[in-house]
């Protein structure tokens, strides 16, 4: 029974989390990967951008939640996020002509690109503010638990409880449907296909007549939808506050790099690399050892490998690693 | 001279706004605008060397700066003896256990062939490492931080004079580049910008949340200064007695006597903070022009002519038989020991260590931002874009401030949306650093004061 136990409580505080968590990075990281494999340079505004989309999921949120309307059990949230997108995407392709646009077609170097959308991330972040203000906001309604740690136990008759929040399973969901339909599309669509060969080589996809105003174009929907759907999942799995979603840029390109950075499937499975990696070393195993173990060996000390504060220590040790021993990434990414 | 007139036109411009904030607002708030201003020239200057001369993003200047504080700290702050005598023993046999670590790693890479036994048994004695370190120092970090932990609780610094910590702040930072380097350079540059900024946050973790050693989020306050404190400039004679002679017109207008006596107290009140402003507006000044006079030397010596080199065509270089990796490490750890130098002086300027304040934003990014608006490669320009940036910056909120009431003039005072932009005011001046940055990055890509580069 205690090994039953054991299980559950790794499930409730380790596995469920990550998987939820590393969807979420990895939303961010396809992003991160495909602007990077397409325009050829790393976004710094990422966090910005998604908290961005955010705001606009949650405007609509409240409009909704005004109006009246709202989807039950389901947050209000699901129905704001298309038409966030498509503010959301308005937002990328303006960005994208007004700043972007010029060094692209003078073909500047990506450090240059990187600076320039240091500028785009100081302005994103001064919007955001502005509008929603910079402190904490909870938007999530609706059912909050499809499992209650109470009725588990009552059900199954442990001790140690199975909560699963509603918006953990949706995250998987979601990021399961839009990431299958994203490669289907990278892979077996015409405009895919066209995207996956100018990234491969620019010189080449122009000689075949792609045309690199399509790609560029379709390149920003497809991070527009991304950054929404990631940012307001985080948003509603834990909290939205600007500063957050800032910071968790760094654990984002992390993931894309340790995939292979402009390779959307190593991305993919970067974000769960980095949320398994982060969680497991910074959950406190004590609980776990005194269901495992005999009662004469019970560890003293919480059994905790990092304190949660270094959750950042994770990510750059894996980048470390990674970089030491395949600068490529897991997945092959570009050669760097 | 007439080569350089827009240089001396633009110093000078960018010192009359501040004589006139000095005017119009008060010569406090000017000095402490121009002492920040010195600070952040010092951070650009770093940054620029490293940018400018041979294009390495560093977006790290956060975590070196918060090294350099840390420095001012250790080094100034009297040593807690109840604490060193709780766990310092255990303190120190971790540091030496860590010191082994790395010495042994090392000789079994230099020794040995790379092979899968070579990883194991450095990870081994990493990880086998790290939890024995753990053990040992546990219960001594207990014991430190529940020394008088609403006073003390950390094993204090060394006592010694507070300039000291410039130096070793220039080490610290320098150190911890040296390793980022030896990780990170010699792969892409966007590499090195991740890296870093991954970096900083995570020294921003340790001294926040290693109480034993930087007292954390509880701060470090009151420590040393080099200047005067106020208090005991507003007692002695000779001040008073300058103050007096300052300002002898003003007072003679006063005939009766108390009331002399009050504006005279008034005004050695006001002049002492003005005069302990200005003491550290020189030390900053000696800081400014030496690293100047430095970076200028090294710009036109045959090493500047070889970064430059390096920056504008690696492959070239290297062919010509230069160490580019070798090059970039060592200007990097240039770089970041200058911002180490400039998070000592902010510390030393504060006279106060708060880990909490740190932000990527206002440490990192917008010292990037002073960089690349003030001209990158060319140190006049860095230092000139450390003051206009640093000046609007401060300036901002006013302005923000004017620009809201006067576009929402007709609007009534409670009027949701008016009250919504007078609170938003302070954001305003992330929109100007960025919309700034965009300007001139399109309009005037090589900055206010270009890169210029002379034969001589």
């Amino acid at each position: 029974m205690d090994f039953v136990n054991a299980i559950i409580l790794l499930l409730n505080y380790i596995f469920i989390p990550a998987l939820s968590y590393g969807s979420q990075l990895a939303l961010g990281a396809i992003f991160v990967t495909l602007i990077y494999g397409i325009l050829r340079f790393a976004n710094f505004a990422t966090g910005d951008m998604m908290s961005f989309g955010t705001m606009f999921v949650i405007l609509f949120t409240w409009y909704f939640q005004s109006v009246g309307i709202s989807l039950g059990v389901l947050p209000t949230a699901l129905l704001a996020i298309p038409f966030a997108v498509i503010f959301m995407i308005g937002y990328m392709l303006i960005i994208d002509k007004f700043v972007f646009k010029y060094y692209r077609s003078k073909k500047s170097p990506p450090v240059q690109l990187a600076m320039v959308s240091i500028g785009v991330m100081f302005v994103t972040q001064a919007v955001v503010r502005i509008i929603i203000g910079p402190s904490d906001r909870r938007f999530f309604d609706g059912e909050k638990f499809l499992i209650k740690a109470g009725e588990f136990k009552e059900m199954t008759g442990l001790n140690e409880g199975l909560a699963i929040k509603s918006t953990q399973v949706l995250t998987i969901i979601v990021t399961l449907i839009l990431v299958s339909t994203l490669f289907w599309f990278l892979n077996k669509t015409k405009t895919g296909k066209s995207m996956r060969a100018y990234s491969d080589n620019e010189d080449l996809a122009l000689l075949s007549g792609i045309d690199p105003k399509k790609i560029v174009m379709t390149t920003w929907v497809i991070a527009g939808i991304l950054a929404t759907i990631g940012g307001a999942l985080y948003g509603l799995d834990k909290s939205f506050k600007p500063f957050t979603y800032f910071n968790n840029m760094l654990p984002i390109f992390a993931a894309a790099i340790v995939g292979g950075i402009g390779n959307p499937f190593g991305a993919f499975l970067g974000g769960y690399v980095i949320a398994f990696s982060e969680i497991l070393l910074t959950y406190a195993y004590r609980k776990f050892f005194m269901y495992v173990l005999p009662e004469s060996m019970e560890p003293d000390g919480l059994v905790q490998l990092l304190s949660t504060d270094y959750k950042f220590a994770v990510s750059f040790s894996i980048l470390v690693i990674v970089l030491l021993y395949r600068p490529s990434g897991i997945f092959k990414g570009k050669v760097l | 001279m007439r080569k350089n007139l827009n240089v001396i036109a633009a110093y000078s411009i960018m010192m009359g706004l501040i004589i006139l904030v000095g005017i119009f607002q008060s010569w406090n708030i000017a000095l402490s605008i121009f002492n920040l201003c010195l600070i952040s020239a010092v951070m650009t200057m770093g940054a620029n060397i490293q940018w400018g001369y041979a294009g390495l993003i560093n977006f790290g200047i956060m975590g070196f700066t918060a090294l350099g504080g840390l420095a001012a700290v250790l080094i100034s702050v009297d040593p807690v003896q109840e604490a060193w005598s709780a766990g310092g023993s255990n303190i120190l046999f971790s540091l030496f256990l860590i010191i082994a670590m790395v010495l042994v790693v090392r000789y079994i890479l230099k020794n040995y062939k790379k092979s899968k036994n070579r990883t194991y048994i450095v990870a081994a004695i990493i990880v086998l490492g790290i939890v024995i370190i753990r053990f040992i120092s546990e219960p001594g970090i207990e014991a430190i931080e529940n020394v008088e932990p609403a006073k003390t609780g950390f094993l204090g610094g060394l006592g010694l004079p507070i300039i000291f910590s410039w130096v070793v702040g220039a080490f610290f930072a320098g150190g911890l580049a040296f390793v980022i380097g030896k990780v990170a350079l010699g792969l892409r540059a966007d590499y090195l910008a991740i890296a870093t900024l991954l970096i900083s946050e995570i020294v921003i973790a340790i001294i926040k949340h290693e109480d034993w050693l930087t007292r954390g989020v509880k701060n470090v306050i009151g420590l040393k200064r080099p200047a005067p404190y106020e208090v005991n400039l507003q007692q002695t004679d000779w001040f008073i007695n300058l103050v007096e002679k300052f300002n002898s017109s003003k007072l003679n207008l006063i005939t009766d006597l108390t009331e002399r006596q009050t504006a005279l107290n008034q005004l050695v009140i006001e002049g002492s903070s003005v005069f302990v402003k200005l003491c550290y507006s020189g030390l900053f000044l000696v800081v400014v022009i030496i690293l100047l006079i430095l970076t200028q030397k090294a710009l036109y010596s045959p090493w500047g002519r070889m970064m430059r080199a390096i920056r504008d065509n690696e492959e070239a270089a290297n062919a010509m038989g230069k160490n580019v990796v070798k090059q970039h490490l060592l200007i990097f750890v240039l770089g970041s020991a200058i911002v180490g130098i400039a998070g000592a002086m902010l510390v030393t300027q504060d006279g106060l260590f708060t880990p909490g304040s740190y932000r990527p934003l206002r440490y990192t990014f917008l010292i990037w931002v002073m960089v690349i608006v003030g001209g990158s490669g060319n140190n006049f320009g860095a230092i000139l874009g450390g003051f206009v940036v640093w000046f609007l910056w401060i300036e901002a909120a006013p302005i923000g401030l004017y620009l809201v009431n006067l576009t929402t003039a007709g609007l009534d005072d409670t009027h949701f949306l008016k009250v919504h932009l007078i609170e938003s005011v302070p954001y305003f001046r992330f929109l100007m650093m960025g919309v700034g940055l965009l300007v001139i990055m399109r309009y005037r890509p090589k900055g206010i004061l270009p890169e210029k580069i002379e034969i001589k």
